[in-house]
């Protein structure tokens, strides 16, 4: 049978995403120059990650479920790994 | 009413959703989430296109971006976060109810997500009518012929807004299917179908739910809060 999580597992995720919340907006007034963006994309992977694994119940998941999780984010990465080493070091462009 | 599951056929001693080709309600309950897990891994490249557009874009024309996300309203763009991850919750709590075979609770909790989902299409509604109302005009940042923007950045920022209107769009669709699979899930749960033993229905509903959520957490930090300073 499946894995029954206590309710106050789910209060204790959606109290950290909503400090999170409150958190990466507060940062974002604050002028970090490159740091802002590994802010926010840091507290949203982090975010992200506490819905997968509790709200999504990924934690309790059998292992072919994780495969299938972290292949999605694998190929994910592919896309964009290979697509921006190409855009990023295309010396001749002017950005801005 | 439609018929509690008319694809599964009832075969003595066995419980009425297990479908003949499958040994147990365990196995097929494992099996129905691995397939939702694939199909959200499809929809993670599916949005992933998007983000990829956004994130060469945003490489290249790193100002007009900050600049034309200072335009949005980051105050509703909060609240439509808050609104989200508290539909997430009651998606979770949902999904408890189901597992406890708690009907009653179970069916408030998928209504409790349906109008969280709805409050945030409102809002959202809300922030694209703003938009749409100043066109024609000096702050018309819809793109198209009369998009306005300072001089500077005025095509780059409307390949920013272009982008904010069709993946928050995207997205919509997505949470107005989601409001679409929960009525659904409501009248099963309504009419017995949702039991303690076969409740994996709800499971994935709430997978694709968290799933449109999870979306949403990065796009708003992405689209809202890159122009927050400095402007």
């Amino acid at each position: 049978m499946a894995h029954i999580l206590p309710k106050r597992v789910y209060y204790t995720i959606f109290a950290i995403l909503m400090f999170c919340t409150y958190l990466t907006v507060q940062i974002a007034f604050f002028d970090l120059g490159v740091l802002n963006t590994i802010a926010a994309l840091g507290i949203a992977v982090f975010k992200a990650t506490l819905v997968v694994l509790f709200f999504m119940h990924l934690k309790y998941s059998p292992r072919l479920t994780w495969a299938v999780v972290l292949g999605s984010i694998f190929w994910f990465g592919i896309l964009i790994a290979l697509t921006m080493s190409d855009y990023l070091t295309r010396a001749w462009r002017t950005y801005g | 009413m439609p018929d509690a599951a008319p694809h599964h056929t009832a075969v003595a001693g066995l419980h009425p959703g297990l479908a003949h080709h499958f040994d147990s309600v365990e196995q097929q309950t494992e099996a129905t989430t691995l397939g939702m897990w694939v199909f959200l891994g499809t929809e993670v490249l599916f949005f992933g296109g998007l983000f990829l557009v956004y994130a060469i874009y945003r490489t290249w024309y790193p100002d007009a971006f900050s600049a034309a996300s200072h335009e949005l309203d980051v105050t509703l763009g909060t609240i439509n976060t808050a609104v989200l991850i508290t539909s997430s919750l009651t998606m979770a709590l949902a999904v408890h109810a189901a597992q406890l075979g708690q009907r009653r609770l179970l069916m408030v909790f998928l209504i409790l997500t349906m109008i969280l989902g709805a409050a945030f299409l409102g809002i959202k509604s809300l922030e694209y009518y703003h938009k749409f109302a100043e066109c024609p005009g000096p702050a018309c940042h819809v793109p198209g012929p009369a998009f306005q923007f300072e001089k500077a950045h005025v095509r780059h920022a409307q390949i920013f807004f272009s982008l904010y209107f069709v993946m928050t769009g995207l997205h919509a669709l997505h949470m107005i299917i989601g409001v679409g699979i929960m009525t659904w899930m409501l009248v099963w749960a309504w009419n017995g179908t949702i039991t303690k033993e076969y409740y994996s229905p709800i499971e994935i509903s709430g997978l694709y739910w968290h799933f449109v959520d999870i979306v949403w957490i990065f796009l708003f930090p992405l689209l809202y809060l890159i122009g927050r300073h400095g402007h």
